[in-house]
């Protein structure tokens, strides 16, 4: 069956698919990205072009600015299939999405995957129940519905994102009944000697601090170094329990915002087979690249927080840098011609990762929010997994995540594992006492996304 | 915007009024909502308190949204006839049929096929 065929195929319209496409242009490629929402802006520009007045104000300028990005985008002349659901990338660099209730293909010379990250699971009990959901789906809430807490919130865990929903929530007038923070003193102790580091990103460490001294300033009551996190309701989220300096408290609320930082979308990359490693710092697994983000001379480059946890400008360099490593690799730009535009691009990138060895030691989510002791907590929520029966399959002799499918079906419902994949690799690896690299992962497979055999049967 | 209840649990969220918002309507469980062009299915539900989405099909156990973004599965409903959609994924259309999503989406299996699957 024929495709249709460009130079270059981007999958993800946040900010690295779409500076990917931006400088692929700039080069003469012809472009595709394929993006699963209807506009561009990937998860943390989501939106943007539509927000409104009050809603760009709420949400702030580092918000705004990506409609620089889309305007870019828009004006390449790249072309945008939106409402794509892309749910296989072959090594061949076929490209098959649904849209529009059926499945097409396209044929790419060069493929960039520009998948971003997704919120890192916070398994602890009670995850599981209706009101209980990550401060990113909030802050998507708000971005997509204008839509934000109908009463006083509570938000919990740790990371950038958490600090800035409330901080967010706080400008459009939402009370935060708590913010329950999990970062402890030894975080802020490891954290130190990152501090020289992201003093030389200087604007960014500022920033963080004054998110926080806002909460203090508007009396948002903040439990800083909270522990032993759980959420207590039958049908749905009523309360969620702490450990804040020793003693056990309670606060009642039927909407729960967890968060503990973001995690790398590795579904493609592990569906092609590329390398993996466990990233100890990060606490995830990421892709094995060469330093323009290629999967081993496949075509296939991975730019973004997909490759590693890198923050939104940085991803957008790195979307820039797999661009022109692609113009290079077809001719379009000449050696020299790439490699001072890829020095400016790389000056930019340093500047950009400065503060990041400060935020992954600072909130490295705690041991027992990631690897949960309490063997009733779920783990793989499709097929209510428990943390229990992952360790007795590890005690029966299950050597990794993806012999635990064949123990209990773990991480064999609609998710693909996307949603417990981290915890049964570390829960397996502490309960066999090796390194969780010794585990490996699920074998991915595509389709990454769900299709029908009557989308397949309408192929065209 | 009046917000009508289709549960008897106050809405988790409540959408800013914005001037220029068209406006569909939607069926869900029966009842017309209505909500601003758009928006995605989930955030739709949400401003309508309609959790649980769905119940697992193991445990029978109730299910909201958790990630918005398309990566957890749990907002899969039933739109215009058809099971598991991605509420999240999935913008508002005048005149979508949604309905909570029981268990297991049905399809007809024997019961050797379906006690196989468990």
């Amino acid at each position: 069956m024929d495709a249709d065929a460009f130079d270059l195929a981007i999958v993800g319209a946040g900010p690295a698919g779409l500076s990917a496409a931006i400088e692929a242009r700039a080069w003469g490629l012809s472009v595709a990205l394929l993006d699963e929402q209807a506009a561009p802006g990937g998860q943390i520009y989501r939106g943007v072009d539509a927000a409104s007045a009050e809603a760009r104000s709420v949400l702030g300028e580092d918000y705004s600015a990506g409609m620089e990005l889309t305007r870019e985008f828009r004006d390449s002349g790249a072309r945008h299939i939106a409402g794509a659901a892309v749910w296989n990338v072959g090594s061949d660099l076929r490209i098959d999405y649904l849209a529009q209730g059926s499945s097409h293909a396209l044929q790419a010379r060069a493929i960039v995957l520009a998948c971003g990250a997704m919120e890192r699971p916070f398994p602890i009990p009670g995850w599981t129940l209706p009101g209980v959901m990550g401060a990113g789906a909030a802050q998507i809430l708000y971005k997509n519905a204008a839509a934000l807490p109908n009463g006083p919130a509570v938000l919990a865990g740790c990371g950038p994102l958490l600090y800035l929903l409330a901080n967010q929530y706080l400008q459009a007038g939402v009370a935060l009944k708590a913010v329950i923070d999990t970062t402890r003193r030894f975080d802020y102790l490891r954290a130190a000697r990152h501090l020289p580091g992201a003093l030389l990103g200087w604007p960014d460490l500022r920033k963080g601090m004054r998110m926080i001294a806002n909460l203090r300033r508007r009396r948002v009551p903040v439990y800083a170094g909270a522990q032993a996190l759980a959420i207590q309701g039958g049908d749905h989220a009523e309360s969620i329990g702490f450990i804040h300096r020793g003693r056990r408290l309670r606060v009642d609320s039927a909407l729960i915002l967890l968060h503990q930082g973001v995690v790398p979308n590795t579904q493609f990359s592990w569906a092609l087979r590329a390398r993996h490693r466990w990233d100890e710092s990060q606490l995830c697994w990421v892709p094995e690249t060469d330093e323009h983000g290629q999967i081993e001379n496949t075509g296939i480059y991975i730019a973004g927080d997909g490759r590693g946890i890198v923050g939104a400008k940085a991803s957008a360099s790195q979307g820039r840098l797999a661009a022109l490593a692609v113009a290079a690799k077809l001719g379009r730009a000449t050696p020299q011609a790439c490699r001072a535009r890829e020095q400016v691009v790389r000056a930019g990138l340093r500047r950009q990762l400065r503060i990041r060895p400060l935020l992954d030691a600072l909130y490295r989510p705690a041991d027992a929010h990631r690897v949960p002791q309490d063997d009733a907590v779920v783990v793989c929520r499709c097929e209510e997994v428990t943390a229990g029966q992952v360790r007795q399959y590890a005690a029966l002799g299950c050597l990794g995540p993806n012999q635990a499918k064949t123990f209990g079906r773990c991480g064999m419902g609609p998710c693909q594992g996307r949603l417990c994949g981290l915890t049964v690799t570390e829960l397996i690896a502490q309960a066999r006492g090796v390194p969780a690299a010794e585990v490996g992962y699920y074998r991915i497979r595509p389709p990454i996304k769900p299709v029908t055999l009557g989308e397949l049967a309408e192929e065209n | 915007m009046h917000i009508e209840s289709v549960s008897r649990r106050p809405a988790l969220f409540a959408a800013q009024a914005r001037a220029d918002a068209s406006i569909v309507t939607l069926r869900f469980e029966d009842q017309p909502i209505r909500v601003p062009a758009g928006i995605s299915v989930a955030a739709a539900l949400l401003l309508h308190a309609a959790a649980p989405f769905r119940t697992t099909p193991v445990g029978a156990a109730p299910r909201a949204p958790y990630c918005m973004m398309g990566v957890c599965f749990e907002c899969l409903v039933e739109i215009d006839g058809r099971p598991n959609r991605q509420a999240c994924l999935t913008p508002v259309r005048d005149g979508m049929v949604i309905r909570r999503q029981h268990g297991a989406s049905s399809l007809p299996l024997s019961r050797q096929e379906e006690e196989h699957g468990r």
